[in-house]
């Protein structure tokens, strides 16, 4: 497929999304967009989930197969890269945690550059590290920012973490650094997509519809917070009632909530069929998440089968009278 | 073979893809890029499928009625047994991490030689027939049909990975292209369509022990010209020992080193330095059954990989031996280290290795029982235990190239430098992003060192040894030592080729040459036969 119509089918199919609701809530569908299909999408983010890494889990890892990214434990007096190349199974979990919050393996990125000569150099190149961070971290945020709307009182870390957000003091109503911080990361994520000439060839539809759907959904929720405000209270109404599991829909929240909430349930729903699903499997990866310790505790493989092997009998019984002439000791004369 | 351009050509290389679409471009076989077929009797040799008379350059493959059907079947089969697999299959995000980590994408600009398209190769079938977006979706979702030209495409680029997993280290999730490749090749083996430089030494190892095909008279042999070599040079005569019960040590090494330059030095290395620990207590005995440290049968299948291993394990059950010592071997040390003990274990016969000269415990190797040459020397020489004289290597300005598999497949980068270190005075590393778990594969890994591949194998050496240029004319390095049996083969060629005055050496051919024999004649000459710094014109009067 080629990549103009890689970008266009997702972008068609994000920007159909976002009419549905809008033309829902005109129909006097509004239940439906406000309870019904959160839910659903609740429902199948986390069965999908779940179904997913189930399976995963139900093949087993019959090796260790640790990708091993600094010097093993030898000797004492060898100094031994604990994190990059753990031992034990805490040394595993600080190199997860590394993984998984830090982005470890992508902090090492490089690029090579091949001028005249020829000569190959490779520069630190660490902007898909901080895109993908920025990214990432902006969106944990700006959910656990989004708890404020699900509890009632609202937690104190969730008045703290928005204080700190919106530190800058710019604005009215103030201006959150993780807003700005994440439309700059996924304009990036994008942007290199369709800029950079390898990432465009290798780029499927499925890589560009969710950074839509993200864009859809960040932007729909920073439409209402700085430009089109929708009615706060009846917002937190509805997020109540849906945890309280006791949904009603208060009347006459703006178009642009439906839009928000609906980009959210498909990107929820979508989830488990994707590529999204990395954010649970890189928990399973087994170059990362086994201890480099082989040699010294063994791995049993649970489908471990026997296998036809050539014995030493059958080779003796092959080569007897070539081994005796140069002397080599045979157990059959 | 087909004739390699000219380095100054080969390095014209153009990383742009082509305008259509990946699915869309048809792969075309390019002479110099791919290896000759598996031939019939060394598929038969041990007993996998569809031996037959085909060569890869041939329309048809003379594959079985239901192909697609075996290999489906084995694609799901192999997905319920490695959760590596199903994993990877599912969770690449596409975001380009790996795409010029890979040296033969660097080499050759050819943008299938990307790690992550390598793996879409494979899991845009996946798709189609195991997940439902595929099913719904097809084209849309990333997802096409296994077809003939699609099973082609995967053997040409399958055979244009070395499984060197550094793309792993980059990828956010820790995805291994070396996986994805080896069940590209399980699935490929299914159907008979091995490349005969893999299929040949896999037939060779199973019947004699090694890749190379040596018989044991001829292996003894081979070693006793070491013998005399050695006592040419030293004065002094080595007495190796072969399948000798009640040893306490077996050595096992890859018959690399047994059978050709520059591997034969190191395995002069490895002679020489246990005929000097042998007064201080060394009893250990080589093995004719044993006589592979390398398993090609690792770039065929988990099982044949397993099929070749199973020696070690009984060889030194059968002598008696307490462990085994390993020599310089790059995969052999990925298989011996992450995999042996899990196919042919557990070796409860052996006892834990203890050094015989220091008493050092290599508790790390206390399950598989095994342990390499490299911590075995270095331990030696942590404890004052070898008398060295390091300007005898004064002629050398060395480097050290990691190889890929002790590297990212065990974490082994310390030893060998100490060794080096204590051998040698004059030592420089080559660029950081280039060795130890950046290393670069030296092109030629998994199989792929055979002579009509040759052009794939400069490209893919590319950048190790423009690496090797870099410190050449900075340092003036001549000597490039390694620890991988894969990589003495190749790398001499790769260095003809790309930098012409630079040598290839194993660690161990090094401390042969620094290694103070007892009773030894004042020495003149190194291993090779070339005069030592000083001794050019003693030399001629010696002839």
């Amino acid at each position: 497929m080629s990549a103009q119509k890689s970008i266009l089918y997702p972008l068609v199919a994000v920007l159909v999304l976002i009419l549905i609701p809008v033309i829902g809530v005109k129909l006097g569908l509004s239940y439906f967009f406000a309870v019904v299909v959160p839910y659903a999408a609740f429902i199948i983010f986390f069965g999908g989930i779940l179904c997913k890494v189930i399976n995963w889990a139900r093949s087993p890892v019959p090796f260790r197969i640790t990708t091993t990214c600094g010097q093993e434990k030898s000797f004492d007096w060898v100094k031994h890269n604990k994190f990059d190349n753990p031992f034990t199974n805490g040394q595993v979990a600080v190199r997860m945690a590394l993984e998984v919050l830090c982005f470890r393996s992508l902090f090492r990125n490089l690029k090579m550059e091949l001028r005249d000569g020829p000569k190959l150099s490779y520069g630190s190149a660490k902007w898909l590290w901080l895109g993908a961070l920025a990214f990432h971290w902006s969106f944990f945020i700006i959910l656990l920012r989004h708890m404020r709307f699900f509890a009632q009182p609202v937690p104190g870390f969730v008045d703290m973490l928005q204080n700190v957000d919106g530190f800058f003091e710019l604005g009215l109503p103030q201006l959150f650094v993780t807003d700005a911080v994440i439309v700059a990361a996924l304009t990036y994520l994008f942007l290199r997509r369709v800029v950079v000439p390898q990432l465009r060839y290798i780029s499927l539809p499925s890589d560009y519809f969710p950074l839509f759907l993200l864009f859809g959904l960040v932007l729909s929720g920073i439409g209402m917070r700085y430009f089109f405000r929708v009615d706060i209270v009846k917002v937190k109404e509805l997020a109540m009632s849906l945890v309280t599991l006791k949904p009603t829909v208060p009347e006459g929240i703006g178009a642009l909530f439906y839009v928000h909430l609906f980009m959210l349930s498909v990107l929820f729903a979508y989830f488990p069929f994707s590529k999204l699903t990395h954010m649970a499997g890189v928990f399973l990866s087994p170059t990362r998440n086994l201890a480099n310790n082989s040699r010294y505790k063994r791995h049993v493989n649970p489908w471990d089968y026997p296998v036809k092997v050539h014995t030493y009998e059958e080779y003796e019984e092959e080569f007897r009278e070539k081994m005796k002439e140069v002397g080599l000791p045979v157990e059959k004369e | 073979m087909a004739d390699v351009p000219k380095p100054e050509e080969l390095a014209k290389i153009d990383h742009t893809p082509p305008e259509t679409p990946w699915m869309e471009t048809p792969t075309v076989f390019k002479d110099g890029m791919w290896c000759y077929g598996a031939k019939p009797q060394n598929l038969e040799a041990v007993g996998m499928p569809n031996p037959r008379e085909w060569s890869p350059k041939d329309e048809d493959w003379k594959l079985p009625d239901d192909w697609k059907e075996i290999v489906l079947d084995g694609m799901k089969d192999r997905l319920g047994r490695f959760r590596s697999f199903k994993l990877f299959m599912d969770i690449c995000v596409r975001c380009g991490a790996c795409a010029d980590k890979c040296h033969y994408f660097i080499g050759s600009g050819d943008p299938k030689n990307m790690p992550v398209l390598r793996a879409e190769l494979l899991r845009s079938v996946y798709r189609k027939n195991f997940t439902l977006g595929g099913k719904l979706f097809k084209k849309v979702a990333g997802a096409r049909d296994l077809t003939m030209d699609v099973f082609k495409e995967w053997w040409y680029y399958f055979f244009q990975c070395s499984e060197c997993r550094r793309c792993s280290v980059f990828c956010p999730y820790g995805i291994d292209t070396a996986e994805i490749t080896m069940m590209g090749r399980e699935l490929i083996n299914l159907l008979g369509c091995n490349i005969d430089w893999i299929q040949a030494p896999v037939a060779n190892c199973y019947r004699t022990g090694n890749h190379l095909g040596i018989q044991p008279h001829a292996y003894v042999s081979m070693i006793e010209f070491f013998c005399d070599e050695i006592e040419d040079v030293t004065g002094v005569r080595v007495n190796p020992t072969f399948n000798r019960k009640g040893a306490e040590i077996l050595f096992i090494t890859p018959s690399g080193d047994v059978f050709a330059d520059p591997g034969t030095y190191t395995a002069m290395g490895y002679l020489m330095l246990f005929h000097y620990l042998e007064s201080m207590g060394l009893d250990i005995t080589w093995s004719t059954y044993a006589s592979e440290g390398g398993n090609f049968g690792f770039f065929t299948s988990h099982e044949m990989a397993k099929r070749l291993n199973a020696k070690m394990y009984a060889e030194a059950k059968r002598l008696g031996v307490k462990w085994i010592l390993g020599g310089e071997c790059g995969h052999m040390w990925r298989v011996v280290h992450q995999y042996m003990d899990t196919f042919n274990g557990p070796p409860d016969f052996l006892e834990e290795p203890v050094s015989p000269i220091t008493g050092t415990k290599f508790e790390h190797a206390k399950s598989t029982k095994m342990v390499h040459i490299c911590e075995f020397t270095a331990d030696l020489i942590r404890h004052n235990k070898l008398k060295l004289d390091p300007s005898r290597n004064d002629n050398l300005v060395v480097t050290y190239h990691d190889s890929c598999n002790p590297s990212r497949g065990m974490g082994f980068f310390e030893e060998p430098r100490y060794i080096i270190k204590n051998v040698c005075n004059n030592f420089y590393e080559m660029p950081s992003n280039t060795i130890r778990e950046e290393t670069f594969c030296c092109g030629s890994g998994a199989g792929l060192n055979a002579g009509e591949n040759l052009e794939l194998r400069m490209r893919g050496g590319f950048p190790r040894a423009n690496a090797v240029k870099h410190v050449h004319e900075k340092h003036g390095v001549n000597m490039l030592a390694c620890i991988c049996a894969i990589d003495r083969a190749a790398l001499p060629t790769l260095m003809d080729y790309w930098v012409p005055d630079v040598e290839v050496t194993g660690v161990h051919e090094l401390v042969g040459n620094a290694l103070i024999l007892d009773g030894e004649k004042k020495r003149t000459t190194d291993l090779r036969g070339e005069p030592l710094p000083g001794m050019e014109d003693i030399e001629d009067e010696d002839l």
